[in-house]
């Protein structure tokens, strides 16, 4: 309840860190916020040419199916690279007013995740495009979005804490983020994968799971496993639980090695 | 002014037996390459040093209180305490209100936002809402001189103008605690004597103020009350009158 009561008395803090990471994110250059939708859907269309062609896909929804894995592994990995960041970025700030410190991961969290839910809009035209019309499932888009919002928070504190006292992990991060893009499905069907001995590799991976419910509630499909919104639920508020513990006990260190 | 005068007043700020250890290794190890290399090797070791010890002190509403003391014997790090930056390895600090800490103007700012855009990220983060804010931004702006310049990067601003921001926007309430540390030394000379009218005006206001300073005559004129640290360590505490000549000794004047 006290924490409760502490975090309540900085919400204008945390609200002015969200709108600070928002506008100085595409400042100065001339498209501003439009790039957050044109990034991924550029990306996408590098990614459906070649890997379409690579894989023989003929699915009409496949640059739908790229961009929902695009979008949602792209919010995780800004989301805790610049949460892994975020004490070092504000060191200034530490080292000289007493502000709860949690506040500088969640805030690059929550701006990262704004900027993901207006990048969101590009999915609209994209389906009509590739012939999926709304329909009544969408409405549950929060679920995925919640859940992936929850696991990046809960990796972005582990990884803020560990980044104070080791900064290596920012280049080991980098190299983890691109193993777990592969182990996504971003791009590619899973049913292969899913048959083969590897079909660990997707099945323990939350944010696989994740994606996966994000495009079962966009496009439809097979029916979908309530496993995967479990075991993602689980595994997020397990990680969350490790990273808030693994800050709260580290935190009074942090000023003396940033 | 306080209707709590003659009943037991509330000390503003209570020091109890602080003390502050840093671990000083002689390189630091900041990657995992080293970490594992010196750990094998033994070769991390840490020096205790004491920054602090054992500080007591207990300051009323209203008291000013001058830190005095050679480079290095902590004051600085005796004012992170207090201001809550630095968690104490032993004892507490009770503070009695809200604390503004006027340390290294502008450390706090960030560079790529306008003067503007700075007023209300460093009001907040000081915890005032936006409406405060809001309206005294004319306030502000009038008492930092910065005019037009207000919606230039900071980037672009000379190292008077952020200071001058820094003091217009951490001085706009009267918070029941301040620290100042060697900031009246800031802008030229019209600023300076602004600025030392202003912290005045705040102290009429019943403010409680920690000060840093070498120059005793700026202590002289704005304390009452004084302390002289050394090593770390408490050596002398008591009224102005007394502590100033003991620290002019001190120094070989």
């Amino acid at each position: 309840m006290e924490y409760f009561r502490n975090f309540w008395g900085h919400r204008y803090l945390l609200a002015e860190l969200v709108k600070k990471g928002i506008k100085l994110k595409y400042r100065r250059s001339y498209l501003g916020i439009i790039w957050s939708l044109l990034e991924p859907l550029l990306t996408t269309i590098v990614l459906t040419v070649v890997f379409g062609t690579l894989f023989g896909v003929k699915d009409q929804s496949y640059p739908l199916y790229v961009l929902c894995g695009r979008l949602l592994f792209s919010l995780f990995s800004s989301g805790t690279t610049s949460a892994m960041k975020s004490i070092r970025d504000n060191a200034g700030m530490i080292k000289k007013v007493y502000v709860p410190k949690y506040l500088y991961p969640m805030a690059s969290i929550l701006f990262n995740f704004v900027i993901f839910l207006i990048s969101l809009i590009i999915l609209i035209p994209l389906s009509l495009y590739c012939g999926v019309y709304p329909k009544a499932s969408w409405l549950l888009i929060f679920v995925p979005l919640i859940l992936l919002l929850m696991l990046t928070f809960g990796v972005g504190m582990i990884l803020a804490t560990v980044n104070v006292f080791f900064r290596d992990m920012e280049y080991l991060w980098e190299v983890f983020k691109l193993l777990i893009m592969y182990m996504s499905a971003v791009f590619y069907y899973p049913e292969r994968l899913l048959d083969s001995p590897y079909a660990f590799l997707l099945k323990y991976n939350p944010l696989y799971c994740i994606i996966e419910m994000f495009r079962y509630v966009l496009i439809g499909g097979e029916t979908y496993s309530i496993h995967h919104a479990e075991y993602a639920f689980g595994s997020a508020l397990i990680l969350i639980v490790i990273g808030c513990i693994a800050f709260y006990k580290k935190q009074d260190k942090f000023i003396l090695n940033i | 002014m306080s209707t709590d005068k003659n009943t037991g007043k509330k000390p503003a700020l209570i020091v109890e037996d602080i003390g502050m250890k840093f671990n000083l290794s002689s390189e630091k190890v900041d990657s995992f390459k080293e970490y594992v290399i010196k750990s094998i090797r033994h070769q991390i070791s840490y020096d205790e040093f004491w920054a602090l010890e054992h500080i007591n002190f207990t300051l009323n509403k209203g008291d000013r209180l001058g830190i005095l003391g050679l480079n290095g014997a902590g004051k600085s790090t005796l004012l992170k305490v207090i201001a809550g930056v630095f968690k104490p390895t032993t004892g507490r600090v009770i503070r009695n209100g809200k604390i503004v800490p006027l340390l290294e103007l502008g450390a706090g700012f960030d560079q790529q936002y306008t003067g503007r855009e700075n007023i209300y990220l460093y009001g907040t983060v000081l915890g005032y809402s936006k409406k405060y804010l809001d309206e005294k931004f004319d306030e502000i702006l009038e008492f930092s001189e910065l005019g037009k310049f207000i919606d230039v990067p900071l980037k672009n601003y000379s190292s008077g103008m952020k200071s001058k921001l820094g003091f217009s926007i951490a001085t706009i309430s009267n918070p029941e605690i301040l620290i100042l540390d060697e900031v009246l030394s800031v802008g030229d000379a019209k600023f300076r004597k602004k600025s030392e009218a202003k912290i005045m005006s705040m102290m009429d206001g019943g403010t409680t103020v920690l000060f840093v300073s070498h120059s005793i005559d700026q202590v002289c004129a704005i304390c009452n009350k004084a302390m002289i640290l050394d090593h770390g360590h408490l050596i002398e505490y008591g009224d102005i009158e007394e502590i100033a000549p003991i620290y002019n000794k001190m120094v070989g004047d």
